[in-house]
């Protein structure tokens, strides 16, 4: 179980740790609800240097990026960040990420229980491409500041113009004096900022920020609460809602996918797939009855077998029960009410819209 | 680590308090850390029967869910129904306003080989 740059300060402040995709991670400090009702009304600190992070450069660096991803790369600018998807050739999700785009290359970001995979993977299609691909993730701490007081703390430690930086962008700059990526992303749908530094400065950095934050009320966050705000929003977590048997018409990542552009690793079964027909359809849904819908509950119309649950649990801003399924066409239509099956009970379920909570991403 | 002295405990973390012939039921200080915020709790009715060993109510936290398992045989005298709207009180009085249910015993020999608070100390450590 590797440790990541902030584990000496994770444990001073008696945070409950578990082992998370081979390191050792915070999963609460002062409870999950705190925390998740801290970051949105005030604003949490995130120690998510477990992700991987892989360079591409060289001559063919954006039209390996391009066939390795599902968006359209070419469409965005130095400066961009793009979320996107990586898919095996029958259209399956090997992982979703984040493309950072530089003056003379990539920055991919990549989930930590996937790294090993994804270099594999992306080496493998690398040999076709005059690149170079470099796993950057023992070299990069990433801490997440978010919560809508995030950008007053962050201000009071850079020269940067955070005005100025927009939604899915990111810029160079100095926070506490140490130069790093600042990035305008995060997975809480919060205002929020990402801060891809040198190791070595860490300490200082989270010291310094939970010190600027403290008349923000700024606290440390752990994985569990990343989780819940994650939910509230919809924002897919692999291996519960995506995994390489989903495709992202199924998981409607359609918004992150451009098939009009170019050829991608996956397009062809995807096109296939769309003119097919999807035959289901990840959905958003809340619980009608009391009780949690947990990962791997069943979804019934009546007596038939018509859906899965891939995320649940309870949401703290709404206090009630809400989940992500996978559901057979045409159940899967907003205001439809459903059953679950929750310890041999039925419960009434009803598909909503998502986010179950308004993004507030500024 | 709060484990009162009067009570009784079991392997899987409830502690029994017996007064006369009933036992109050509830999770321990220990249990309710390791769970973590507790957002729902499904109780049984009153009048209900369950043998020793049988799945009495269940703990639903942000991030699990725990089986109650019913340490003794008898009929449910009383449920706590404040954890209907307020299941926080489990994380904030354990063993108090946080008690989970009632049972009138119907075999006090059940209650032999429970641990005592020193015991159950001992097996958390």
């Amino acid at each position: 179980m590797k440790p990541t740059a902030f584990n000496a300060i994770h444990k001073a402040l008696n945070a409950k740790m578990v082992a998370f995709a081979g390191y050792e991670m915070p999963i609460q400090y002062e409870g999950i609800l705190a925390e998740h009702e801290r970051v949105r009304n005030h604003a949490g600190l995130f120690d998510v240097s477990h992700m991987g992070e892989f360079w591409v450069s060289g001559p063919d660096a954006l039209e390996f990026v391009e066939y390795a991803t599902i968006n359209n790369v070419g469409s965005l600018e130095k400066g961009q960040v793009q979320y996107s998807a990586m898919c095996i050739e029958s259209g399956g999700i090997v992982d979703d990420l984040l493309i950072y785009r530089f003056a003379d290359r990539f920055l991919l970001v990549v989930n930590a229980s996937n790294l090993e995979k994804d270099f594999i993977h992306l080496s493998e299609i690398a040999r076709e491409f005059d690149v170079q691909l470099e796993n950057g993730s023992d070299s990069i701490a990433l801490l997440a500041i978010q919560g809508p007081e995030s950008k007053h703390i962050l201000k009071k430690l850079t020269d940067a113009n955070l005005d100025e930086l927009k939604f899915y962008h990111f810029g160079i700059g100095k926070v506490n004096d140490v130069d790093l990526i600042l990035s305008r992303t995060g997975y809480t749908g919060e205002l929020g900022y990402e801060l891809y530094h040198d190791p070595e400065h860490s300490e200082d950095l989270w010291q310094a920020l939970m010190m600027a934050g403290e008349e923000y009320q700024l606290g440390p966050i752990g994985l569990g609460a990343r989780d819940t705000l994650r939910l509230e929003m919809k924002f897919c977590l692999y291996g519960n809602d995506i995994d390489e048997s989903t495709t992202p018409l199924e998981a409607r990542l359609g918004w992150a996918m451009d098939l009009d552009h170019g050829d991608f690793l996956g397009r062809d079964a995807i096109l296939k797939q769309k003119a097919e027909g999807v035959g289901r359809l990840l959905v958003a849904f809340e619980m009608q009855d009391r009780g949690l819908p947990r990962n791997g509950y069943n979804i019934y119309a009546g007596e038939d077998p018509v859906g899965l649950v891939t995320s649940g649990g309870q949401s703290p801003t709404l206090k009630k029960g809400i989940g992500l399924a996978y559901v057979n066409k045409p159940h899967h239509k907003i205001d439809t009410e459903l059953q679950i099956d929750i310890r041999g009970k039925r419960l009434a379920i009803r598909i909503v819209k998502p986010p179950f909570i308004q993004k507030r991403t500024g | 680590m709060n484990i009162p002295a009067d009570l009784k405990y079991t392997t899987d973390h409830e502690w029994i308090k017996i007064e006369g012939d009933i036992a109050t039921i509830g999770i321990t200080d220990y249990a309710q850390g390791e769970l973590g915020d507790v957002v729902f709790v499904e109780l049984p009715k009153t009048g209900d029967v369950f043998t020793k060993g049988e799945v009495a109510a269940t703990i639903e936290a942000v991030k699990t869910v725990a089986d109650l398992f019913l340490p003794l045989s008898g009929i449910i005298e009383a449920v706590n129904t404040a954890l209907d709207d307020t299941s926080e009180l489990i994380n904030q009085d354990a063993y108090g306003a946080g008690w989970i249910l009632k049972i009138k015993i119907s075999d006090p020999s059940e209650l032999n080989g429970y641990m005592s608070a020193g015991d159950y100390a001992a097996s958390i450590s």
